[in-house]
């Protein structure tokens, strides 16, 4: 089969974000870039799939040449071809990202034959739009389910899960289709070292991203504010004991 | 949040292994009242000592490393956090396998167990390595991983345990206050937190990568800068999985790439100091809070290490299948000359730098910094390429230290020889001697920024007259960054005349009331001398070992000049300001004043059978009379102010090299005036100019004259090193009742000329060791050390072209101090015949010193 898997790079920060002075970006001076952590998912999945069914898996991204980074991330740990849709601005919105993606699928597509499934992760970890799968699928006309935590291919139909609070729903979708893929569905492998060094060799694909401006605008980044947690320590050794059924009774955990 | 105490005797900012294990050796000194700071979480703060690789490798070419890696080590043992898994460096190229003959040289002086391996034997030991790439490799049994939190963590304890010490994590410090005192330098005060204010007696920096901006914060300077070494976890492998043990195959060095393969448990993680030198600035760390894992954790630049991986790969091909689950571009110190930065810092009072240190040598540093903190100087070991104070002004900046890192990082692995020269940072310093010597084909070598000319091209042209002076040096490493012309140079300079540039010596000037009894106080022989006369002496530490050898002149009856060298000047010169302010607050301000003129003169050296006619010529006195040279009228150790061809001059009876002449020193801007003239002078008697080769090696070791830093260190004294004096004088001085106690006693060891009776190596040609430490054995090949624990081993070797003979300084016990005892020095993993020709301070060469004082 023929998986696309679309992914987005994002900064890695710590517990504290910086932002930059003019408030447009993330301070990344320090920073390592990833993949967002449900893409990476996506990813594994992309190759499961292939390394169960055979056929091909492509990466795709709409982002800096940086991201080129992200797609040979992929391609180390086994995706065999990569696209990159290069922009210069520090984001797009979602409605021209999808637009973007969508007439790249179409024209990779006319020329080396449909996917059977494009994954995405379930949103992006950096602005957490929640709509450029959903947008895609939309132009492409194909079915899609979110949050998917299981794939099974049945021939031409994809069982795909998700958990609901009642338990697990099933979709049977029939392929083409589209999956927002949600971390949990399997643990991402590492790269190996040969793996990262075979990614080095990887022909990253340049398509000029088309798409026009959709209507949701970043105005600003704003720091939130610090949260402060006050430790206060009980006590040591059993005479903390007291003190701790005193909390408890306090905030209402004992009967 | 909690509050800190208002006052602390010392506060020791960081909590690595160096903060940590400081605070523990300090308690054991006796110290009370301390804290310890740190702005990370305990037990890891998040510098360079949590993501450290923990391993020891104890060879070390330097003494000093080497002694306290190994010290360190054993502290490691003590505290049950040592793995021992032994430790390999392997070669792929064929002058590695010379380099590990001159590391089983080293080990040995070291008392270290270590052997060659064939490829084979390394293939046993380590089944998975691919040994058809390699030619050989270095086997060290006593190699192991230590626990370097666990044991700052015990040390740190330690010290709370004993009621000495609070401990706050998550605090960060502000801001360092000082203020002045009169008539020296300013003083630490107190350490701003946020958590408070903590007046403190002593405040020391241990931060690591973080050290030079918490100086900063007092106006001082700590020269390191932060870089970058990668390292990757890679992993689960099989074989490494199946041994269950977290250290079942010995650690190794593949040095030929610069990296290091260690398992760790199922991991095996691989490090690099083969990529580009990567460097960072303090203040662009990122804070904890900002890092994705810990601020000395940054994210790996794969590009770096990509080409490290194939290497990898290439040694073990397992490493291909494992995963890369950790990678960093983990961040530690690099100072401009690859030492630590220890001791009380120049610029402030009671603020100590305790930086640039590594895991292997943490513990033992931290016990050498706490001993110096207490008894005013170290006891374990002389700290002399460590100090601090080496450092000269263009030294600290911060163009220096990123050009000497740039350019020593790729060398962390490399073979390094010990006259090897630095490529960058050259010029800084030039003596206005410079542009005639650069037209003679001077060779310069670097002293502390000087350019000083270590041989000329020009006296190539004696090789007609001495032809067996340039018999070529067969091996290419005992050749390196020596030339032949130097033995040229030494006889022609005995025979008639020869002009030495000696501007890089500095010059100090102590004048004032009491001017006088500052200097009896700080030096051991008897300053009280007549104006126009010199003294040679010794400064002691309290504990009686050398703090510096020097020579004084009286110029007036409140004025002394001070001369010492290059290499030792910023540490005499720290070791002054902070005497004399302890003087001065005792006597009064202005009793004496220190002044630093090292910067206003230049000074030739005039030496030979020829150099009295020589300057004969030209020197007068104020009214144009010339100048009585004779001994009778300017006597050895004389200082006289002259006039030369116009020039005002000081000359200085005195000699280095065992030859009749003069120290000449004028103002910089008349140096190349008095060059001109010396040598127009000189064209007569065949005047040659004299390296560096013939002043510090040649001339000196046919002389026996002792060198700071070889000969001299604080682990010996005045009597062992054979420059006691018949009297001692009856004025107090530092370290006096150690000095007169250890002219009570037999020396432990003593000062010894061998000669080689031999430098025939197996493969059939003359070997000349280089003066690396090279141990002094016994006929049976064993090491000698001596009852204070010393190993007797070469602290300066040379040739001396006028005794014929190639000569080698060593201290040995009284039992082998004896004249004609035959011994071994091992040389690049050989042994050769050696004999003791002097026992003592008497020179080989012209041992009444007719030739200077006749």
């Amino acid at each position: 089969m023929r998986v696309l898997v679309c992914v987005k790079r994002v900064p890695a920060p710590g517990a504290k974000i910086n932002i930059t002075a003019d408030g447009q970006a993330v301070d990344t001076a320090y920073l390592a870039f990833t993949t967002s952590p449900h893409e990476e998912c996506a990813v594994e999945a992309a190759v499961q799939l292939v390394e169960q069914h055979g056929g091909e898996s492509t990466v795709l991204t709409l982002g800096p040449a940086e991201a080129d980074e992200q797609l040979r991330y992929a391609a180390s740990i086994g995706v065999n071809k990569a696209v990159l849709l290069p922009i210069t601005e520090n984001d797009w919105d979602p409605q021209r990202t999808a637009a973007a993606i969508a007439t790249a699928i179409r024209d990779l597509e006319s020329a080396d034959g449909a996917f059977d499934l494009v994954l995405f992760g379930n949103e992006s970890a950096d602005s957490g739009n929640f709509q450029v799968g959903v947008r895609v699928a939309h132009a492409l006309a194909r079915p899609i389910v979110n949050g998917i935590k299981g794939i099974e291919v049945q021939g031409d139909t994809i069982r795909a899960k998700r958990e609901s609070d009642a338990g697990v729903e099933v979709y049977a979708v029939p392929t083409p289709c589209v999956l927002g893929v949600k971390e949990g569905i399997n643990l991402p492998r590492y790269p190996t070292l040969k793996g990262r060094l075979a990614s080095k060799k990887v022909d990253v694909a340049q398509v000029s991203p088309q798409g026009d401006a959709g209507g949701q605008q970043m105005v600003t980044l704003l720091q939130a504010a610090e949260q402060v947690s006050q430790t206060v320590m009980l006590g040591t050794g059993p005479e903390a004991a007291p003190a701790v059924v005193d909390l408890l009774e306090e905030l209402g955990l004992l009967k | 949040m909690s509050e800190v105490p208002a006052k602390a005797k010392v506060v020791v900012i960081g909590a690595g292994i160096v903060g940590n294990c400081l605070v523990g050796h300090l308690s054991r000194l006796g110290w009370t009242d301390m804290v310890l700071l740190d702005k990370g979480p305990l037990p890891n703060p998040g510098g360079s000592t949590g993501h450290a690789s923990n391993f020891i490798f104890p060879t070390d070419h330097n003494k000093e490393m080497a002694f306290l890696t190994v010290d360190s080590q054993n502290q490691y043992i003590d505290h049950g956090l040592n793995n021992t898994c032994g430790g390999i460096e392997v070669a792929r190229e064929p002058q590695r396998l010379e380099e590990f003959k001159r590391r089983m040289t080293s080990a040995k002086a070291w008392g270290i167990d270590a052997r060659l391996v064939t490829p084979g034997e390394i293939k046993e030991m380590v089944p998975f390595i691919n040994e058809e790439i390699l030619l050989g490799g270095y086997y060290t049994p006593s190699v192991s991983v230590v626990d370097s939190l666990a044991t700052g963590t015990r040390m740190r304890e330690e010290a709370v345990n004993a009621g000495n010490l609070t401990v706050f994590a998550n605090t960060e410090v502000l801001d360092v206050e000082t203020e002045d005192v009169p008539g020296g330098l300013p003083k630490v005060t107190a350490v701003l937190t946020d958590r408070g204010r903590i007046e403190a007696d002593h405040v020391v920096i241990a931060c690591g990568v973080w050290s030079p901006r918490i100086a900063a914060m007092a106006g001082a300077h700590i020269p390191l800068t932060p870089a970058v070494h990668q390292m990757a976890d890679v992993g689960p492998i099989d074989v490494l999985v199946e041994s269950n043990k977290e250290l079942a195959y010995p650690i190794i060095r593949d040095m030929d790439t610069f990296c290091y393969e260690r398992q760790s448990a199922g991991s095996m993680e691989v490090g690099s100091y083969a990529h580009r030198p990567i460097l960072m600035r303090p203040d662009d760390i990122p804070s904890n809070q900002a890092a994705a894992l810990t601020p000395t954790e940054l994210p790996l630049t794969y590009e770096d290490f990509d080409p490290q991986m194939e290497q990898a790969i290439e040694l073990m091909e397992m490493l291909g299948d494992a995963e890369i689950k950790y990678a960093i571009n983990g961040l530690l110190s690099l100072t401009p000359d690859a030492n630590p930065v220890l001791g009380e810092t120049v610029e402030v009072r009671n603020l100590w730098s305790a930086a640039a240190v590594w895991i292997k040598e943490g513990p033992g540093i931290a016990q050498l910094v706490a001993e110096w903190m207490t008894f005013g100087y170290p006891h374990m070991c002389d700290p002399h390429g460590s100090d601090i104070a080496r450092f000269y002004p263009h030294e600290k900046t911060e163009w220096h230290i990123n050009a000497r890192c740039n350019e020593h990082f790729n060398k962390t692995y490399g073979i390094v020889h010990p006259r090897e020269q630095w490529a960058s940072q050259r010029g800084v310093r030039r003596s206005p001697f410079y542009l005639r010597e650069e037209a003679l084909g001077a060779t310069f070598f670097d002293a502390r920024g000087w350019e000083r000319p270590q041989w000329y091209s020009s006296n190539e042209k004696l090789q007609a007259k001495f032809p067996d002076a340039f018999t070529p040096r067969t091996h290419e490493w005992d050749a390196r960054w020596w030339n032949p012309v130097t033995n040229a140079e030494h006889l022609q300079m005995r025979e008639s005349v020869g002009m030495v540039d000696l501007t890089a010596f500095n010059e100090f000037d102590f004048e004032g009331p009491k001017a006088m009894e500052f200097l009896q106080w700080v030096c051991v022989n008897n300053v009280d001398v007549a104006v126009g006369r010199s003294v040679y002496t010794p400064l002691l530490t309290e504990h009686g070992g050398f703090r510096s050898d020097l020579t004084i002149q009286r110029l007036g009856q409140h004025h002394y000049r001070v001369i010492t060298g290059a290499f030792d000047g910023g540490r005499d010169n720290y070791w002054f300001n902070k005497c004399l302010e302890q003087f001065n607050a005792q006597h009064g301000l202005g009793s004496c004043t220190f002044t630093d003129r090292s910067q206003a003169y230049c000074t030739v050296g005039v030496w030979g059978p020829n150099a009295a006619a020589t300057m004969a010529k030209i020197t007068t006195d104020h009214t144009t009379a010339a100048y009585d040279l004779s001994q009778e009228g300017f006597p050895y150790g004389a200082v006289r102010e002259v006039i030369i061809n116009g020039v005002p001059c000081t000359m200085f009876r005195i000699s280095y090299v065992g030859e009749n002449g003069w120290e000449i020193y004028t103002r910089m801007e008349h140096g190349l005036q008095l060059w001109d003239a010396i040598w127009d002078a000189g064209q007569e008697f065949e005047i040659i100019p004299v390296g560096i080769g013939v002043y510090a090696v040649t001339g000196r070791i046919e002389k026996g004259y002792r060198l700071m830093g070889a000969e001299l260190e604080s682990e010996y004294n005045p009597v062992e090193a054979g420059l006691a004096r018949p009297k001692v004088k009856s004025a107090d001085f530092i370290g006096k009742a150690a000095y007169l106690a250890a002219r009570d006693e037999t020396p432990a060891a003593i000062m010894c000329t061998l000669s080689m009776d031999s430098q025939r190596c197996a493969d059939g040609y003359d070997r000349f060791p280089t003066g690396g430490n090279e141990p002094i054995l016994t006929l049976a090949g064993d090491r000698i050390v001596d009852s204070k624990g010393r190993v007797s081993r070469v602290t300066t070797a040379g040739a001396g072209p006028s005794v014929g003979k190639y000569l080698l300084l060593a201290y040995l016990p009284p039992e082998h101090a004896v004249v004609g005892t035959k011994l071994q020095v091992m040389y690049m993993n050989e042994t050769y015949p050696v004999t003791v020709e002097v026992a003592g301070p008497t020179p080989l060469f012209d041992p009444t010193d007719a030739r200077m004082k006749s």
